[in-house]
């Protein structure tokens, strides 16, 4: 069994609250062993007592008034001690300005829109429920909602912060490694929170630039008649009322943007890793994968559904 | 011993024949029969009795407990393998909704509120309750409240927003009909009865209490009681607020949670955490008055540090309105903001460790007497204290980061809730089901009651600190195979049964001892409060004579004869009001008679209040018939104690 | 338990004023949970004013006419609500009747007043956040004045009804301290609806 993600961190902010959780645990329980002992001993130890309760001796009573009040000094000076060592923490990963690459997560009910904007709008990367991100660059994320509150939550890399409708929050956060990092909402928010996973995938400098090129290219154009016949059927049935591919006449903001698909690792915000099948399945029946979903059921013969998952499995 | 007189030169209204020093039997038989509830259908809708109406209460929140529990326990069961397709999406919702307001709403503040209605009057050693008929009300509001949020999830029309209801998500926009509405509108009936018996609890402390218990021998759990009805008093009106105006939102259009016209998301979480910080000490404080009586009593001698006791609990009650936004520090409040309120949430710890600290040294310089109720509040120690203690690590803005919203917060707010209140309600059970029943709990189920809860509830808890950290976010109604959290849910959920256990074993003892428990007495534990100078169960007048107060622990400075007060009438409900520092005897006043008008008017406000969730017009036209029931209420009957 | 009389409760008065019965704790524990209830909504006001940056929002401040004239009559209400006060304690039950009935005539009027305040109002409730707050303080004090209202003329019926109880003193006399805190919890509301978007804009 691995370390719980909070207390495996991937970056240096995650390390620092990874630094406080076990600095905290370890003093708590310590705290609660003493005190345990002293109950213990308190119920043990065996003490002779007057057959009237109301004897007690004066001098007694200020030994242990003496010491209680030490206890409750003691108390406030480890709490004081406590949140100046919470306040360093706080410092370090709040206070940091700038950043180097600034991403915007925009929450839906149940997906995450991703941009990564640009002076150009030619330049502007638009994807859903994955980032990239180069490694050792501090990363700013700016959040907002279009609907409820939700809660970004990838515990390798930061602690978590909230979309809210109205609002703008930011995050910001270095992965010091490459890898996937995998994250889900942290705030109800209706009927599918369960299925909003995030994934942040952390690379090199070349791979990130490479992805990102990638990204900001226009959709690819159908490379076999299948793909051809799958594009005409995503054109003539009401996908193209929910969602946009760039580069050709479909523009609906209401759903993910599909141009690159198929260059993400899942379906339906980490509801299934993306392959043929799940795709196949989650376009033919999205309330049997994700029960709520806003995505409605399309009736789609077989044929087009093939070409259309052919198609879209091609947009890389 | 003279009898201490007082003189007046007043004129007496005739309240009838007095006690003159005739014999105790025949003062107990005309008082018993004057402050004798009436019998069948008509005397239960019109009792005034604290005593029926208290154990009503409490019956009633247990009910709600059981109910709670069955949700969690079917959650459990869903959450025990991972992509379980037990339950759907929306039940799962509706589940989790309706077990925290069950819970928090219906369970753990009615009850601690109906201990504090059964045993305060007695405690203070009065004949009844403050303002009787408003505790009559304020049970069948409660009651209504209870049974329309239930009934509405029974027909499938039941909130599944969650028990705090964040908007935009409980709003008009995204909770189309009724389940909201639902929600806060039984918020209104559980705050209208809550702060009732905040009233009464206040007014019967201050001013009935017997002659001669000044500030300075009122017992803890009284001194509790009077420090939560205060938090009541202050903290209820912004839950109030923020359901109240939830419902206009979501009925007439307002816009307050709405940010397209200037409204605000965080409104609603300032308004309702502002009350709901100090909710969870309303639940907390008085579980400490039980653990401090029943220290008392099991170690057979006077709880440690009475003074410092009682400045703690006001501490904690003032410093829990200051604490708020802990709940809100990854909303993006502003930073400074924020750490100031690391500073005061870590600052509470200061308090509540004096008061454990108290309680230890008490065990420490007594012998410990090893019955249920002790055990209990050893289980208390042990599991509230580790709960105290991650809120201090939640307290970190930090820390809070990771963990906000995560199963660790879960096995905190469980930790200190259970540990902290239901554990100890637990030992009171134990502890005074003997002064409401006139019998004992079988001793031998109660160790096994106990062994059953304390481990089940560890195992089925515990683990969740480490799902928390693993990730595992609150409120879903699955998880991937993949995440790796299998193994922790399986082992909390067989906690979970075994902690479900020990309620099926807490039922069998209680419905078995009801009927073959051994027969109590008036004093079994030999404690030292003044509920236990009088019969177990006490007769409807509480006291035959009004007990004289020379010391915190009457029964103890006492043993053989307790000083008490003759002269009040036999034939007419009479009691003594006292000054409220020094406990002096003032006015001799009546009490009201049973009376059916709190029940008609808790129906007409029942009907409004339902009523006005589907209909707005429904609120303003039901004032009118609630008008009249107060009318009712308020006009004298002719009889001697309305004329008095 | 055996017990042994000590003292004698025979000799106390049976009834008296203020502090010393139930019903003036109760009154005043009324009043500072819906005290506590006004300071939330003074807090509400303030909180949306503050995170909208033009205040009020899409509209200009709320006229000053009628609601003047409803404070007014308010706090000049005060002086017969004070002589009650004092009648109560001298337990004189001809001047209580009538000063009663001016108090009934007073609310009822106030009631009058508020309904033209509420028709002088430039948006609704629904229009915008600056609306919404608008009408639900105005409409939860009015709630607070229909209740204090129907107090007084139940109050008034009362001492008109035959031989008034010692208690009817205590009771009237408790009327008239909530009513002062009718008036006073309306002040601040006053000065926030009225005046605060003015500040703002000035």
């Amino acid at each position: 069994m691995s370390w719980p993600e909070a207390l495996d961190p991937k970056g240096p902010e995650a390390d620092a609250v990874a630094g406080l959780i076990w600095s905290f645990t370890g003093l708590c329980a310590f705290i609660w062993v003493l005190v345990m002992v002293a109950l213990a001993v308190a119920l043990i130890r065996r003490h002779r007592q007057s057959e009237d309760p109301l004897a007690v001796t004066i001098g007694e009573e200020r030994r242990v008034e003496w010491i209680v009040g030490g206890l409750a000094v003691l108390t406030g000076l480890i709490v004081i001690g406590l949140t100046f060592i919470s306040y360093g923490a706080q410092a370090r990963i709040f206070g940091l300005g700038g950043g180097d690459v600034a991403i915007d997560v925009i929450g839906h009910q149940w997906w995450w829109e991703v941009r990564y904007p640009s002076d150009t709008a030619s330049a502007t990367v638009v994807t859903a429920n994955e980032l990239h991100v180069p490694v050792g660059k501090l990363v700013r994320l700016r959040l907002t909602s279009t609907d409820v509150i939700h809660s970004f939550w990838v515990p390798s890399l930061i602690g978590k912060a909230d979309l809210i409708p109205g609002r703008t929050n930011t995050l910001a956060f270095t992965a010091d490694r490459p890898g996937v990092y995998a994250g889900q909402c942290a705030e109800f928010c209706g009927l599918q929170h369960t299925h909003m996973g995030i994934r942040v995938i952390a690379e090199d400098d070349a791979d990130f630039t490479a992805w990102k090129a990638g990204q900001v290219a226009a959709a690819h154009e159908p490379a076999t008649p299948a793909q051809a016949a799958g594009k005409a059927a995503f054109l003539s049935n009401p996908c193209v009322s929910c969602h946009a591919i760039r580069g050709t006449t479909a523009g609906g903001t209401l759903g993910p943007d599909l141009t690159h698909l198929a260059s993400r690792t899942t379906i339906a915000a980490g509801t299934a890793e993306l392959t043929r099948g799940t795709l196949a399945a989650w376009i033919a029946d999205p309330q049997g994968m994700k029960p709520g979903t806003n995505m409605p059921t399309m009736k789609l013969s077989a044929a087009d559904l093939n070409t259309l998952v052919d198609y879209l499995m091609g947009l890389k | 011993m003279t009898l201490q007189g007082f003189t007046s030169a007043q004129a007496n209204t005739d309240r009838g024949p007095r006690d003159i020093g005739q014999p105790i039997e025949e003062v107990r038989a005309r008082l018993s029969q004057t402050w004798a509830s009436q019998g069948g259908l008509w005397g239960w809708l019109t009792t005034v009795d604290h005593k029926i109406i208290g154990r009503r209460y409490i019956i009633t929140a247990f009910v709600f407990l059981l109910l709670g529990g069955v949700l969690a326990a079917v959650m459990r069961a869903q959450l025990a393998r991972p992509e379980s397709g037990l339950i759907s999406p929306d039940l799962y919702n509706q589940l989790f909704t309706m077990h925290g307001t069950t819970m928090m709403f219906l369970f753990a503040v009615p009850v601690m509120e109906a201990f504090a209605v059964y045993l305060v009057p007695l405690m203070v050693g009065t004949r009844n309750i403050a303002f009787p008929r408003l505790n009559a009300f304020s049970f069948y509001v409660y009651l209504f409240g209870g049974l329309m949020i239930w009934i509405a999830f029974a027909l499938n029309i039941g909130p599944d927003i969650g028990w705090f209801a964040y908007v935009p998500l409980a709003g008009p926009e995204f909770s189309p009909g009724k389940r909201a509405d639902i929600w806060a509108q039984m918020i209104t009936f559980t705050e209208v009865a809550a702060l009732a018996t905040s009233v009464e609890i206040v007014v019967t402390v201050f001013k009935q209490r017997a002659p001669g218990m000044t500030l300075d021998r009122i017992p803890l759990f009284v001194w509790t009681q009077v420090v939560t009805a205060f938090m009541v008093i202050f903290a209820m009106p912004a839950v109030m607020t923020s359901s109240t105006l939830l419902i206009l939102d979501r009925l007439v259009g307002t816009h307050f949670y709405n940010p397209a016209e200037g409204g605000d998301a965080l409104l609603w979480q300032h308004l309702f955490w502002f009350f709901g910080h100090p909710e969870v000490y309303i639940i907390f404080i008085p579980a400490t008055g039980m653990v401090s009586e029943i220290i008392t009593t099991f170690t057979r001698r006077p709880v440690f540090g009475y003074l410092f006791l009682v400045l703690a609990l006001i501490a904690v009650g003032f410093l829990s309105f200051g604490l708020w936004v802990h709940h809100m520090f990854v909303t993006g409040i502003a930073e400074l903001g924020a750490s100031y309120f690391t500073a005061s949430s870590m600052l509470i710890a200061v308090p509540n460790g004096i008061q454990i600290f108290c309680w230890i040294a008490t065990l420490w310089g007594g012998r410990p007497k090893f019955k249920t109720p002790l055990l209990f509040v050893i289980g208390f120690l042990i599991i509230f204290v580790l709960g105290g203690l991650t809120g201090v690590m939640l307290a970190s803005v930090p820390l809070d980061t990771q963990v906000h919203d995560s199963y660790f917060v879960v096995a905190h707010f469980h930790y200190v809730l259970i540990g902290g209140a239901v554990f100890p309600l637990l030992g009171g059970v134990y502890y005074w089901f003997p002064k409401l029943t006139g019998r004992m709990l079988s001793e031998r189920l109660g160790q096994w009651n106990f062994a059953l809860a304390f481990v089940g509830f560890n195992v089925a808890f515990f683990p969740m600190h480490i799902l928390g950290l693993a990730g595992m976010p609150r409120r879903i109604y699955t998880y991937p195979e993949a995440s790796g959290w299998g193994t922790l849910n399986m082992i909390a959920s067989i906690g979970a049964v075994v902690f479900a256990l020990s309620f099926v074993l807490f039922l069998w003892n209680v419905m078995a001892s009801l009927k073959r428990g051994a027969v109590a007495g008036d004093n079994p534990w030999d404690a030292p409060t003044l509920e236990w100078a009088t019969t177990s169960p006490p007769p409807p007048q509480n006291f035959d004579r009004v007990p004289i107060v020379t010391s915190r622990y009457p029964l103890w400075r006492h043993p053989d004869t307790l000083p008490v007060g003759t002269g009040l009438a036999l034939d007419t409900r009479e009691i003594v009001l006292t000054t409220v520092v020094e406990g002096r005897a003032d006015v001799r006043v009546t009490s009201p008679n049973p009376d059916i008008w709190p029940f008609i008017t808790a129906v007409v406000v029942g009907v409004t209040f339902i009523g006005s969730i589907f209909n707005g017009w429904v609120a303003l036209v039901g004032l009118v018939p609630i008008g009249i029931g107060l009318i009712g209420w308020g006009w004298p009957s002719g009889s001697v104690e309305d004329e008095s | 338990m055996r017990t042994e009389p000590v003292a004698d409760f025979a000799g106390l008065p049976d009834h008296a004023f203020d502090h010393r019965v139930v019903t003036w704790w109760g009154t005043l524990a009324f009043m500072a949970l819906e005290g506590m209830g006004f300071v939330l909504s003074y807090g509400v006001f303030l909180y949306i004013m503050w995170l909208n940056p033009q205040w009020p929002v899409g509209f200009p401040p709320q006229p000053l006419f009628w609601s003047t004239v409803f404070t007014a009559v308010m706090v000049l209400s005060l002086v017969p609500n004070w002589l009650v006060m004092q009648r109560t304690k001298a337990k004189d039950n001809a001047s209580l009747r009538w000063l009663l009935v001016l108090m009934s005539t007073i609310s009822l009027v106030l009631l009058v007043i508020r309904w033209f305040e509420f028709t002088a109002l430039t948006l609704r409730w629904d229009t915008n956040v600056y609306g919404s707050v608008v009408w639900v303080l105005l409409g939860l004090h009015t709630l607070h004045l229909a209740t204090e209202a129907t107090d007084n003329i139940v109050m008034t019926a009362l001492y008109f009804t035959g031989h008034v109880p010692e208690k009817r003193f205590t009771d009237a006399d408790e009327n008239a301290m909530y009513w002062v805190f009718v008036v006073v919890g309306w002040l601040p509301l006053y000065g926030l609806i009225y005046f605060a978007p003015r500040l703002g804009s000035g």
